[in-house]
């Protein structure tokens, strides 16, 4: 087994840069999404194809940044 | 590796696929995603688990030097295995890995450059099987405390500017607008960094596909923040993963000799009563 049609870019999600990346393991797709910076895994989803499992990715990797704060100078 | 201060650390994806068999070398998978290992891993490699194998389950600290060993003699490793650790995200928790195994005494410990991403993205070979590994004897020495700063030490340094700090973290949590990094949760009360710190992000030592850049840029990319390892260097994050690949790099690649991992980083001193703490970029 091994990772076939690996496929990386970056877009913009819920106003965040993030990264993501999907390939085909065997039967299945998977798709990873992590957030740029610092680069952390923030998401993970598999699925029949490629747009399967990207779907379920960006879906969880939305929800978690949406839960992001952001503190104005006074904090 | 060519170049680098101490290349012997680092091997390739080419090493690891020609050493698989190898009965001296232990390949051990560290991920931040528990669960990628048994998508698929590298044959031969075992995995450890960051948030049970190599931690101080019961109180906030790095695993026990009795657990340590246990760990590695169900590992099969002994003192003279050629280890190598690979994982996710540039080989993050690897690097914990690795900083810990140094912390007590292990003599052949190495990074494969570029990790889980770098294996996956040149299609070489996965399986689902875990090896059978055959029990070994090990004894840990140390803990070396010459990798490894404490609270105390931290904040006497950063009152006497007498180390250089390196805050790994991104812009964000550095400035202090976010806790956190992005759809993680928050673990302090205050943003912000350690008075006096540069922030050098952790990612930005590596390239596209994960490995580390070369020698000569990641010497600019310090010395372009100051740290040029004229003093000793403190690497912190946010629970000290991120320094730990941070001071890897900074031992190792380039050759740096005094430099510590401040694990209890932000956690612990965002949130401290009183701690002094700088917002905003450095001035």
């Amino acid at each position: 087994m091994r990772a076939e049609e690996y496929q990386r870019r970056r877009e913009e999600l819920a106003g965040w840069p993030v990264g993501i990346v999907s390939y085909r393991l065997g039967e299945h797709f998977v798709c990873e999404v992590d957030n740029v910076t610092p680069g952390a895994r923030i998401a993970r989803g598999e699925g029949g194809s490629r747009e399967e499992a990207e779907r379920a990715a960006l879906r969880d990797a939305e929800r978690r940044l949406g839960r992001t704060r952001v503190h104005g100078p006074e904090g | 590796m060519a170049d680098y201060a101490h290349g012997e650390v680092l091997v390739d994806t080419a090493w690891v696929e020609e050493h698989q068999q190898d009965p001296k070398v232990r390949l051990v998978e560290v991920d931040v995603d528990t669960s990628a290992y048994e998508q698929g891993h590298v044959p031969g490699a075992i995995a450890w688990n960051w948030t049970t194998q190599l931690c101080d389950t019961v109180r906030r600290d790095i695993i026990p030097k009795d657990q340590f060993e246990q760990l590695m003699a169900k590992s099969g490793i002994g003192n003279d295995t050629t280890v190598v650790l690979y994982g996710d995200n540039n080989n993050w928790f690897a690097a914990w890995a690795l900083w810990q195994m140094k912390l007590y005494g292990h003599k052949d410990v190495r990074l494969m450059n570029g990790g889980r991403k770098k294996w996956l993205e040149e299609g070489r070979e996965l399986t689902t099987e875990a090896p059978a590994v055959e029990r070994a004897t090990y004894n840990a020495t140390g803990p070396d405390l010459s990798l490894r700063t404490f609270l105390p030490e931290a904040m006497k340094a950063s009152e006497s500017a007498s180390h250089a700090f390196v805050d790994v973290r991104s812009p964000d949590e550095f400035t202090g607008k976010i806790l956190a990094p992005p759809g993680l949760p928050e673990t302090c009360q205050r943003g912000g960094h350690i008075p006096g710190a540069a922030n050098i992000p952790w990612g930005q030592t590596c390239k596209e596909d994960g490995t580390f850049k070369s020698f000569d840029q990641l010497k600019e990319l310090y010395a372009s923040k100051g740290v040029s390892g004229d003093k000793p260097i403190i690497a912190y994050c946010r629970i000290g993963e991120r320094s730990s690949h941070s001071w890897f790099v900074l031992k190792y690649l380039l050759g740096y000799n005094d430099v510590k991992n401040y694990d209890g980083s932000w956690t612990e001193w965002g949130n401290l009563v009183g701690a002094p703490v700088e917002r905003g970029e450095r001035a």
